[in-house]
């Protein structure tokens, strides 16, 4: 497929950017070739129909599902496949032209001169082409060390110190922990007082501990949760559970917030209030979103830019108003009869 | 409702009983919230308390009729030890719920690092208070490699794997003779030595006080730490990791790292519990490990309370002395009763002959099933699994509400 790079995207720096993203499920292919930029202090929509791979995506890029192919970077670091055991890796190149070498020692010393000479020979060959490989480095040969677990992708809670964020489409609070620990949770990647820290009550864990409070409340109050600290996340009304999440989120720091259908099942004031809070998100705190979602009002109000998934390819990318003139967004969302 | 009939004047006398009760409220608050900043100020002060209290019901009617002060006091020793291994399961099933039916091996494992470190066995003779940590120490290090290959599994095959890591230890402990004498396990330990400080040398095994008072303060200080780890950044990851472990990992939270330091702090915790058992007992063998230990300790962690420190403690001690006294008076007492033998058809019933000691796991058992029909959270329970355990029914209400109206 051709990069998409509009020239307002070239203009600014990219916070994330997939290239040929695919995700396989045994056969299904729910994300296919998939080149998706995000450019940074933006916010971004990735709309489709229900099963157009939109939260295989998601997933892919918060660290929650390998890609079959593809790579992800984030800030011009690559997200997947990022090398865990290098040491095993020489292991990959000796593979083959050692026990080819092994055999060719053995067939000499038998008598056999010319098979032996022809397998020193092949040995040599793929020795140099081991060597090849392991500097180009072909998507195969990365593939294969993935499943050999010495590259792997960055696992979920590395995503989130890496600055990605994010919320679940159905939603996935700690519901018997208080709003307040739901934030602290949220803020985990940035504590960094150790058990023993804390066993130990030394100041380091007092002043965390204090400084981690009094951030996870403006977190609350910032949208709009003010004296709710203490209830429990069950306790709290739909909406507010919604918002939590989005506080929760908001608490690690990200720089990229992934929202998957933030708005889902809320009214309309409560969908106005929500696409206001994206917008101070972005503009206050510079965090660059990425949506899901379904309501079309909230897609076309708020974003900069909107990606449209159907069958697990990308049909259409481009500002709002292109987009929702597209015929093939069109076909897909009401059938092929529309657009006549 | 009240204020808005009484708007304009309030009878005097039910005013001042508000009064009183708001004011009663608002000083237990401050109180609370004083003991809450003062912790192991509370802790020590609680178990100081513990330390008279216990003695001097021991003297009391009807329980100065059951035994002798000191083989109470001894027994509240013993039952110190169970304390202890239940405040360590608690941080793996009641915090971070990991199943954990092996837990006895890394009591072993504490009791048997004290056996060789500290007796003629190996010519070691390293003192109790430098094996407490060493011990604690090792069997955190074995409960790190338990918890490495059980990461993957949840729930049942969680609970699978470490029911057989505790089946394994016992018997390597029988088989690896030339470490640990195999079946005849090690004796002699050294005991505690005070070295004239107090006035104590070695703790002796008649004079139960000193092991008494050493076993409150192992128990004062695990609560502390413990206490301080379960509001710390640790302990808050291993309840998100509970509630929702995708969840969790999407925060940031190394799932990983976490389920094995839940594995590994409850280890050091039994692992303490064991050096303590080896050092009071004065010899180990491989059978005091059985799966009935995991089994009490695991029993006393859920009729407690999962998760709240004090009612798992509360737990450990009512259930061992319940096995160690209550039994044995309880058949006393129906002896006592004289009731006479009856006979039910071709039976003979002779209540009196009941030796309860035998029954002992039947009525465990029992209790348990009682428990988890009328009380699932445990006598004591943390407020959150109180809160976890009556979703499900409140839920059932407000869909069987939810349905009257729909049909209303």
């Amino acid at each position: 497929m051709t990069t998409s790079i509009t020239p307002t995207a070239a203009a600014t720096p990219l916070i994330l950017s997939a290239h040929q993203v695919t995700k396989r499920f045994g056969g299904l292919i729910a994300v296919r070739e998939v080149d998706f930029d995000i450019p940074a202090g933006s916010i971004v929509s990735l709309i489709g129909p229900n099963g157009a791979g939109k939260t295989t995506f998601f997933n892919v890029v918060a660290g929650l599902y390998d890609p079959t192919s593809g790579g992800v970077d984030f800030m011009g670091q690559p997200m997947v496949a990022r090398p865990v055991r290098t040491w095993a890796e020489p292991l990959f190149w000796t593979a083959l032209p050692v026990p080819v070498f092994i055999a060719s020692l053995l067939v000499l010393g038998a008598g056999a001169n010319l098979a032996g000479q022809v397998l020193l020979l092949a040995a040599f060959v793929l020795m140099v082409a081991s060597l090849l490989v392991a500097v180009i480095r072909p998507p195969w040969y990365l593939a294969l060390l993935t499943r050999a677990s010495i590259f792997r992708s960055a696992r979920p809670h590395e995503i989130v110190t890496l600055g990605i964020g994010r919320t679940f489409q159905n939603i996935r609070l700690f519901q018997n922990m208080t709003a307040l620990e739901n934030v602290l949770v949220g803020m985990h990647a940035r504590l960094h007082a150790s058990p023993l820290d804390a066993a130990l009550r030394l100041r380091r864990h007092v002043r965390e501990e204090q400084t981690g409070r009094d951030q996870a409340i403006h977190w609350l109050s910032y949208v709009g949760l003010e004296h709710r600290e203490d209830d429990l996340a069950r306790n709290l009304p739909y909406g507010d559970q919604r918002r939590l999440e989005i506080a929760r989120a908001l608490a690690s720091r990200p720089k990229l917030l992934l929202l998957d259908e933030p708005t889902a099942g809320m009214n309309p004031v409560e969908t106005g209030q929500m696409t206001e809070l994206f917008s101070r998100i972005r503009d206050e705190l510079g965090v660059t979103l990425l949506l899901i979602e379904h309501d079309m009002r909230v897609v076309m109000g708020v974003s900069d830019r909107v990606t449209v998934l159907d069958h697990g390819e990308k049909i259409a990318e481009g500002p709002p108003d292109v987009v929702r003139a597209d015929p093939r967004v069109i076909e897909a969302y009401l059938g092929k009869g529309a657009t006549a | 409702m009240s204020g808005s009939v009484h708007r304009d004047g309030p009878p005097a006398a039910g005013r001042n009983a508000n009064d009183v009760r708001e004011r009663a409220r608002r000083y237990l608050g401050v109180a609370r919230a004083n003991l809450g900043r003062h912790q192991s100020v509370t802790i020590t002060l609680a178990m100081a308390v513990v330390m008279v209290v216990l003695p001097v019901v021991a003297q009391l009617p009807p329980f100065n009729g059951f035994g002798r002060l000191n083989d109470y006091v001894f027994g509240f020793a013993d039952a110190g030890v169970y304390v202890l291994l239940a405040l360590g399961l608690n941080v793996v099933v009641g915090l971070a719920g990991l199943l954990d039916l092996g837990y006895a091996a890394f009591f072993a494992i504490g009791a048997y690092t004290m056996a060789y470190g500290a007796s003629g066995f190996s010519g070691l003779g390293t003192p109790f208070w430098i094996m407490l940590p060493i011990g604690a120490f090792s069997a955190a290090i074995f409960g790190l490699l338990l918890g490495a290959p059980t990461l993957r599994l949840r729930g049942d095959y969680l609970a699978i794997v470490t029911l057989g890591f505790g089946e394994i230890v016992p018997v390597v402990f029988r088989n690896a003779d030339p470490y640990t004498n195999g079946t005849n396990g090690i004796t002699s330990i050294a005991q505690p030595n005070l070295y004239g400080l107090l006035g104590i040398h070695g703790f002796g095994f008649t004079n139960p006080w000193p092991f008494y008072v050493t076993i409150l303060v192992i128990i004062t200080i695990a609560t502390m730490l413990l206490y301080r780890v379960q509001d710390s950044r640790l302990g808050r990851a291993w309840v998100a990791v509970r509630e929702d472990e995708l969840a969790a990992a999407s925060m940031g939270i190394n799932t990983v790292s976490t389920k094995l330091l839940a594995f590994s702090i409850g280890a050091s915790t039994s692992g303490l519990a064991g050096v303590f058992f080896a050092a009071k007992l004065s010899s180990v063998s491989p059978e005091q490990f059985g799966f009935t230990v995991s089994f009490t300790a695991l029993a006393m962690v859920v009729l407690g309370g999962m998760g709240n420190i004090w009612g798992v403690m509360a737990g450990a001690f009512v259930i061992y002395e319940i096995q160690s006294q209550g039994l044995k008076q309880l058949g006393n007492f129906v002896q006592g009763l004289g009731i006479p033998a009856f006979s039910v058809g071709p039976m003979t019933v002779d209540l009196s002959s009941i030796n309860f000691l035998n029954y002992q796991y039947l009525l465990y058992g029992l209790a348990l099933v009682l428990m988890m029909l009328l009380r699932p959270e445990g006598l004591f329970p943390s407020r959150r699994r109180r809160e976890e355990l009556h979703e499900a029914e409140e839920a059932a209400a407000t869909d069987a509400l939810s349905g009257a109206a729909g049909e209303a």
